[in-house]
């Protein structure tokens, strides 16, 4: 008698549970909370602000519906503001900085009927709550093809013999020596290379995601290196600040910097997060289920490009980035193409096979094969990403980040 | 100089003299018109600055109460913000017993992250590989241990040679930093350096997550209230203050009590520290103490350097630093404008203890002193 009890309680109680996530939430009642790590003044926590504000205006949604929190810091303080937010009703809570991803994972542990978001997090196909997610985009092929126009520039450098010296030169800012930024910046070195062959780059590292001056002098200390172009992967204005100055041409991120820039600024690539906060309502009015682990691509609207700045880009740029945008959609070009010869080597050699670690570990060990039908399978295991070879052609003038 | 000008000395539009003596009801009717002029003037710098306000200036009064909702609207921001006074009245505690003695320890922040780098460490090695009660001893051990060395090292510099102690406990806060950042890249193998919440290391509950740390804090308070205003080391800590010379003449060894007092001052810092990482973030950045060690440094001097009375400075700068982030979520305006308010509060309230101490001259008070005294 009691095993049939116990039997129908549990079959109640999944049937209440189905039934609770068929149920939908009506519009009116959706309330999303945003947790930022720094404020507008960061280019990549303001493109986070901006998307919010801007999928809100797609969705209808009011005013009071969206809540914003910014400065929140990598620690128990984002756990404590996460929770914050759910007791001012909110039912999506979304953080957006790496470190930020433990402290989301003990929030979602709470609040099990809220839904918990988190941009380039690693480990939510690996926790298994079913109200944790995480999100990237492609961002990889944005890079890409803002690499393109990086590739045109130095061309046409090199067409007028202003190259600074043998072969053209990019340096790269990059905050951190991990995957995010390694795709980020190899991704952005092989659209260079896919239309300027010659062409070699030089990385600095500044071990941290906000410092200007240091991103500043970075770009500064690569400009003295013989750097023909600057291009970043940080989030404050130093790097395009410092390549105005020294008019030498700069490809952004996170967003236009031609205000600042107007004569150097050539294009920048980004992530236009609004579809995912879209996706993330609703999937959620709907009743549906989200995605453990979402993957924006150019297609989604995820993966953008501002306009490009006529006055600082070679001729022809905006026509050959269409040109290649189409042939990534088409799917006849891939950013990590290992199958052409020469494109993508280690040490000379060609890479055939490539373990990557996809499964968080504290030791980070690789553990799934990435590199299959000649080429390299970039975001598709996870949302965040986890390519990290040093490529030949890339030179890491400091890797003790 | 002739006659004639001698006879005429030139008197300011304005001068200071220094009160004799206010009487308490005084002092405190002082504070209590800076504090009323500071949120007045808080209330006309947002209404200039939040367009939320302009578009509906009733909300004036939300503007005002959202700094009571920032830290009592729900029982978890009332329980955070006990925690977060806590562990700021720690780090201004610790700052206490070297301010007493005029040794001017800036180094507050550089203290505290030691002692949460400290903790972790510990926490990383020896995390699961020995018993959980074990691990928060170690831990402890740690954070006071590097708190420690990290106020020991100025104190016997200045001690031995007489080097500026505010320079050089500025200078380790630097220092400890970037040993944090060195330790995130040896840890973190995939270069992100985030650590990420480590599994092992986390101090048991006492009703909820905060309690057990707002007890230590209160034990702590009261015991340094008694340490400082009743014992012999409170004592020498005093006249050390006063005057190394009285201290010298009565037989007091200046030397021992500064590194005596910086040993207390740092371990207390990394008291904090380990709060910080076994209490609440069970990680380490190069931003955990988050600034406190500079805030702590006001609280104590606001709080007069009394253990009892920091208590309710520290509860203020808490509860306006929680205010802000209030204002900031509840009429979106980023980061930087509430933190102008705060400071405009915290101007007025700095302003109203130079009120208690000095008074203000208008010209042609000076003559009429003369004038009172030729009388007599």
């Amino acid at each position: 008698m009691k095993k049939i009890v116990a039997l129908v309680l549990a079959l109640v109680l999944c049937l209440t549970a189905a039934a609770s996530l068929a149920d939908g939430i009506a519009k009116e009642d959706i309330k999303l909370g945003i947790i930022t790590l720094h404020d507008e003044q960061s280019t990549y926590d303001k493109n986070f602000i901006d998307s919010a504000k801007k999928a809100a205006a797609n969705l209808g949604l009011a005013e009071e519906q969206v809540i914003i929190v910014s400065g929140i810091p990598e620690s128990d303080e984002c756990r404590q503001k996460a929770l914050d937010l759910v007791d001012e009703g909110c039912n999506i809570v979304f953080a957006d900085s790496f470190g930020h991803e433990d402290f989301m994972i003990e929030a979602a542990k709470e609040f099990p009927e809220v839904t918990f978001a988190h941009a380039t997090g690693t480990k939510a196909h690996t926790e298994n709550l079913a109200n944790f997610h995480n999100a990237f985009a492609s961002i990889y092929e944005g890079r890409y093809l803002a690499g393109v126009a990086a590739g045109l520039k130095l061309n046409e450098i090199k067409a007028a013999g202003n190259l600074k010296g043998e072969v053209p030169m990019i340096g790269y800012v990059g905050a951190f020596t991990y995957a995010e930024v390694i795709s980020g910046y190899t991704s952005f070195y092989l659209g260079a290379k896919s239309v300027c062959p010659d062409v070699i780059m030089k990385v600095q590292f500044t071990g941290s995601w906000y410092d200007e001056i240091g991103e500043k002098a970075a770009a500064e200390a690569l400009i003295n290196a013989g750097a023909d172009l600057i291009s970043q992967h940080a989030d404050s204005m130093g790097a395009p600040t410092a390549c105005e100055s020294a008019g030498i041409p700069n490809i952004s991120y996170n967003g236009s910097t031609v205000d600042a820039c107007p004569n150097t600024f050539i294009v920048a690539s980004k992530i236009d997060w609004a579809p995912y906060f879209e996706y993330l309502v609703n999937q959620t009015i709907a009743g549906e289920e989200i995605a453990t682990d979402w993957t924006g691509t150019i297609e989604t609207g995820s993966v953008v490009l501002t306009d490009v700045n006529e006055a600082a880009a070679a001729e022809g740029t905006v026509a050959k980035i269409e040109e290649v945008k189409a042939e990534l959609l088409a799917g006849t070009r891939k950013v990590f193409d290992t199958a052409t010869e020469g494109f993508i080597t280690v040490d000379g050699k060609p890479v055939t096979s490539k373990l990557a670690d996809v499964d968080t570990d504290a030791a980070f060990t690789p553990d799934t094969e990435a590199v299959a039908d000649g080429y390299f399978h970039e975001s598709e295991f996870r949302s965040a990403p986890y390519f990290d070879l040093t490529i030949d052609g890339i030179e890491l003038l400091n890797s003790a980040f | 100089m002739s006659s004639r000008q001698r006879n005429e000395v030139r008197e300011p539009l304005v001068h200071l003299t220094k009160r004799a003596s206010t009487s308490p009801a005084r002092a405190w009717a002082i504070r209590a018109i800076a504090i009323f002029l500071g949120l007045l003037v808080c209330g006309i710098v947002a209404f200039l600055l939040i367009e939320k306000l302009q578009q509906n200036p009733g909300k004036i009064g939300d503007f005002y109460y959202t700094f009571i909702r920032g830290s009592f609207s729900t029982n978890r921001k009332l329980w955070k913000f006990l925690k977060n006074t806590a562990i700021l009245l720690c780090i201004s505690l610790a700052l206490t017993p070297a301010f007493r003695m005029r040794f001017w320890n800036i180094g507050g922040e550089g203290q505290t992250l030691t002692g949460v780098l400290g903790s972790i460490a510990v926490a990383f090695y020896l995390g699961g590989k020995v018993p959980e009660w074990l691990l928060l001893i170690l831990m402890l051990f740690a954070a006071l241990a590097s708190g420690m060395l990290w106020g020991l090292i100025p104190a016997v510099f200045k001690a031995r040679w007489g080097t500026n102690e505010t320079l050089f406990t500025l200078m380790m806060n630097y220092v400890a930093t970037f040993l944090v950042s060195y330790f995130l890249v040896i840890w973190v193998p995939s270069g992100s350096s985030s650590l990420g919440k480590l599994k092992y290391g986390k101090l048991p509950q006492i009703y909820n997550e905060h309690l057990l740390i707002v007890l230590i804090i209160l034990a702590l308070t009261i015991g340094l209230y008694i340490y400082l205003n009743y014992t012999k080391h409170g004592y020498e800590i005093s006249v050390v203050g006063e005057s190394v010379r009285t201290a010298q003449y009565v037989g007091i060894n200046e030397r021992k009590v500064i590194i005596r007092t910086m040993i207390l001052s740092g371990a207390l810092c990394g008291l904090a520290g380990y709060l910080i990482a076994a209490g609440a973030d069970q990680t380490v950045t190069t931003n955990s103490a988050g600034g406190q060690g500079f805030t702590g440094i006001l609280v104590a001097w606001l709080g007069k350097f009394n253990p009892l009375i920091m208590i309710l400075t520290a509860a203020l700068i808490q509860l306006l630093n929680q205010g802000a982030g209030q204002i900031s979520q509840d009429f979106s305006v980023n980061n930087a404008l509430p933190n102008v308010i705060v400071g405009i509060v915290l101007f007025f309230i700095i302003g109203a203890e130079f009120f208690i101490s000095y008074e203000i001259h208008f010209r042609g008070h000076g003559r009429r002193e003369a004038e009172r005294r030729t009388v007599k």
